[in-house]
């Protein structure tokens, strides 16, 4: 899923500064499980604001939102019955969800609440790491399972780089290495000798370096 | 027992603290409340195993958003004691009360009686 983090409240603030009447919208989806971005983290934030505004001696006017999903057309469609007054949009969504809001809605603002960080799993409830970056040529069968793009700091592709140290990245010591963890997976299956095998220099057109991607299934077009 | 505690005092009861959500915390605090307290069973012995210690974890984090958004997080407290322990509850309401009194009133409170 995508995991973001929420923006730090003093930013959310500062960006709603000239708004009284604000559409604070969730989303269902990933920023749900990861807790950044649902219909509890909307209520939390439309709270906290209330309460800060009003200290201010500002009121703001809070209506909360979640959509289903906020990167699908026919649900980010219904919001019309939604937006009514409202002078600006706070997304909680991933990025996806607040650019595709904002092409549908362009007369009025839609910002960002959160940070969207990166693709990744629940290792453990709270805790959530970084799995995938898209590189759009998955070479996880080469990799036992572990992929070197995202985990290992420097994307390296054949073997770990000096710094590997006690089974951690020397980026960052709470960061399992890599390469190491693919080693490991490689004599636990007795294949070692698939480390040998070079790994050809990576073609990252097919990553962020091509651009930006799109898919098409025609079939699916109506 | 007869005891006595503060009048302001409010209770709202839940099954378990761990059943207390950030939420609803920040409503009370949102609707004026001047602080809030939870009472947990002793740690150790929730019936639910982890009750309270959730409940612990969410106080702290509850304080955080407190501070952050201008309310003040020593407003809300957690404090564990046995459903036995009547004279601790009245000294607690007692504490806490105190401690709130000191810190004066929900600031939300004192901006909207300016504006009057
Ligand atoms: S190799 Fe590429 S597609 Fe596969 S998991 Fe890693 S980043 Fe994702
Ligand atoms: S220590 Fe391991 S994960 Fe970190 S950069 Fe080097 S090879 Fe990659």
């Amino acid at each position: 899923m995508i995991i973001a983090n929420r923006k730090p409240f003093e930013e959310i603030v500062d960006m709603l500064k000239p708004y009284k009447r604000i559409l604070l919208l969730g989303c269902n989806e990933c920023v749900t499980v990861c807790a950044v971005g649902g219909a509890k983290e909307v209520a939390v934030l439309s709270s906290e604001l209330a309460m800060y505004r009003a200290k201010e001696g500002q009121p703001i006017d809070i209506k909360e939102h979640v959509l289903e999903r906020n990167c699908d057309p026919e649900y980010v469609e219904a919001l019309i019955q939604v937006i009514g007054d409202r002078e600006v949009i706070l997304s909680m969504a991933c990025g996806c969800g607040i650019q595709f809001v904002g092409e549908r809605y362009r007369n009025i603002p839609v910002l960002p609440g959160v940070n969207t960080t990166f693709y990744g799993v629940t290792e453990e409830h709270g805790v959530w790491t970084e799995r995938c970056q898209g590189c759009g040529n998955c070479i996880l069968d080469k990799t036992m399972g572990i992929c070197p793009v995202s985990r290992c700091a420097k994307s390296l592709f054949n073997g770990p780089c000096g710094g590997s140290q006690g089974g951690n990245c020397e980026v960052n010591k709470d960061t399992p290495c890599a390469w190491q963890l693919i080693v490991d997976r490689y004599k636990e299956r007795n294949m070692l000798h698939r480390y040998l095998e070079l790994q050809p220099i990576k073609d990252w057109s097919t990553s962020r370096d091509g651009g930006p991607r799109k898919r098409v299934r025609e079939d699916l077009k109506i | 027992m007869r005891l006595n505690y503060p009048t302001n005092v409010k209770i709202i009861k839940v099954p378990c603290t761990g059943r207390v959500d950030v939420i609803h915390v920040l409503k009370a605090f949102e609707h004026g409340a001047d602080g809030v307290f939870l009472a947990g069973c002793l740690e150790g012995e929730c019936h639910f195993l982890k009750g309270n210690l959730r409940a612990k974890k969410r106080v702290a984090h509850i304080k955080t958003l407190l501070d952050e958004c201008g309310i003040g997080g020593e407003r809300v407290a957690m404090y564990n004691l046995s459903s036995a322990q009547g004279q601790r509850f009245a000294e607690i309401a007692r504490e806490m009360t105190e401690k709130v009194r000191q810190l004066g009133p929900n600031p939300i409170k004192i901006e909207k009686g300016s504006n009057n």
